[in-house]
């Protein structure tokens, strides 16, 4: 696969930051009362995170090696400020309803964890790919949980009633407890589906005849005296 | 005086900071595993908030608003913040013993904690009085150690017992986070 797709499919499945990773609980949980609130936060999270990705992998050979998580910050910094004023010049009502999660985008450990991660020791346009990847893996998974809060606690979606009039709306799932329990059943989904994929894998290895298989047998054995 | 009083609940139990500010998740699902480490944690984070609530709104109040810089605050925070940590970290380590020795490994976390980040620029934002400032500070770092701590009591319990495959890890850690959730709302009438 070409590497530059690679990266793509690292970021938006096989290393999905908020599902597989979970990094960035914050804003994931705070801002996604709806899906056009999630939408924003993740598209500026992406921003950040693919202009970040870019200037410190072009100045990676010049960052001494001992300031670089001080150097990285202040390009971080730097950017989400950019953003910040931007966002309150011309998208007034997002800025309001994202308020304080703006300028958080700093300590948003997604960001900085690429950075360290890839981007130092990556050339500029992969490490582009890599931000792209992880910012609409980010923003996906962003705009999924706000999907179903939205859905659940208000009965519409983007705004549009979708749900029929004698819905009752549960107006938690709009609160804080609401995004624990979204975000707790998808990930949840996503453990059984893998659970699933395993088991389903190892019965074409041996033909479902685990008990005359010696290592199956062993390992569960094995892992617990690891443990 | 009563004011700050009800400052100082509000912050820490009305709008908890986790719980319904959605600050700091990070250590307080990554830290909570047992009610030890999260107590230090939780410690750790009451002393640095404090400390840096009181030297970034000087910051802010004496550097940043007479010279019109206002707009550079969210670089000039986390530098202060990230610097400060280290040097709290450096102070304890030549002076406190003990207490390095209980918080030293989670004091370099708290850099990217954003509850620190969040209750400056909440302070800012509110236009909080240093001494205001303070308390807030102080009242939001209680909040996150009464939370994390019931999270890692929580979390010990449910060590030994069987969750269903897909639950374990993450997923039943924010279930108990969401039931939390819920049971803190109920002190959204106290105020």
């Amino acid at each position: 696969m070409n590497k530059y797709l690679e990266r793509l499919y690292n970021g938006i499945i096989k290393e999905n930051p908020t599902f597989i990773l979970i990094l960035g609980m914050c804003p994931t949980l705070a801002v996604t009362t709806s899906v056009s609130n999630a939408f924003g936060m993740g598209v500026s999270t992406m921003a950040v995170l693919i202009l970040s990705n870019l200037i410190i992998s072009l100045l990676r050979k010049v960052i001494p090696d001992k300031v670089r998580i001080p150097a990285y910050i202040v390009v971080i910094a730097s950017l989400v400020t950019v953003v910040e004023l931007l966002m309150q010049a011309y998208a007034r009502s997002l800025s309001a309803s994202l308020g304080l999660y703006i300028p958080l985008i700093v300590v948003n450990c997604i960001i900085l964890g690429r950075a360290e991660a890839y981007a130092a020791k990556n050339p500029p346009l992969l490490a582009v790919a890599d931000g792209l990847g992880m910012g609409l893996g980010f923003t996906i998974a962003l705009s999924l949980i706000g999907l179903f809060r939205e859905l659940i606690g208000n009965g519409t979606v983007l705004g549009f009633q979708v749900m029929p009039e004698s819905y009752v709306p549960v107006a938690i799932f709009t609160r804080a407890p609401g995004a624990f329990i979204v975000l707790g059943a998808l990930i949840a989904v996503l453990n059984a589906l893998k659970i699933k994929n395993n088991s389903a894998k190892k019965v074409e290895g041996c033909n479902g005849d685990c008990c005359h298989c010696s290592s199956a047998c062993e390992t569960p054995d094995k892992k617990k005296e690891v443990e | 005086m009563s004011g700050l009083a009800l400052l100082l609940v509000g912050a820490a139990l009305v709008n908890n900071v986790v719980l319904s500010q959605f600050y700091g998740l990070c250590p307080f699902l990554g830290v909570s595993k047992q009610t030890k480490t999260a107590f230090s944690m939780g410690a750790a984070v009451v002393f640095v908030i404090t400390i840096s609530s009181a030297v970034v709104a000087a910051i802010y109040k004496l550097v940043l608003v007479p010279l019109n810089l206002t707009f550079l605050k969210t670089i000039v925070f986390i530098l202060v913040i990230a610097g400060l940590v280290q040097f709290v970290e450096m102070f304890l380590k030549k002076f406190s013993k003990p207490i390095y020795n209980a918080l030293g490994v989670y004091l370099p976390l708290i850099t990217t904690n954003c509850a620190v980040l969040g209750v400056a620029l909440t302070n800012v934002q509110k236009e909080y009085t240093i001494l205001e400032g303070i308390v807030n500070g102080f009242g939001t770092a209680i909040g996150f150690l009464i939370a994390i701590v019931i999270l890692a009591g929580i979390r010990e319990r449910m060590d030994n017992k069987a969750i269903a495959k897909p639950l374990q890890g993450m997923p039943i850690v924010l279930f108990a986070s969401a039931l939390m959730a819920i049971a803190f709302s109920g002190f959204a009438g106290i105020i």
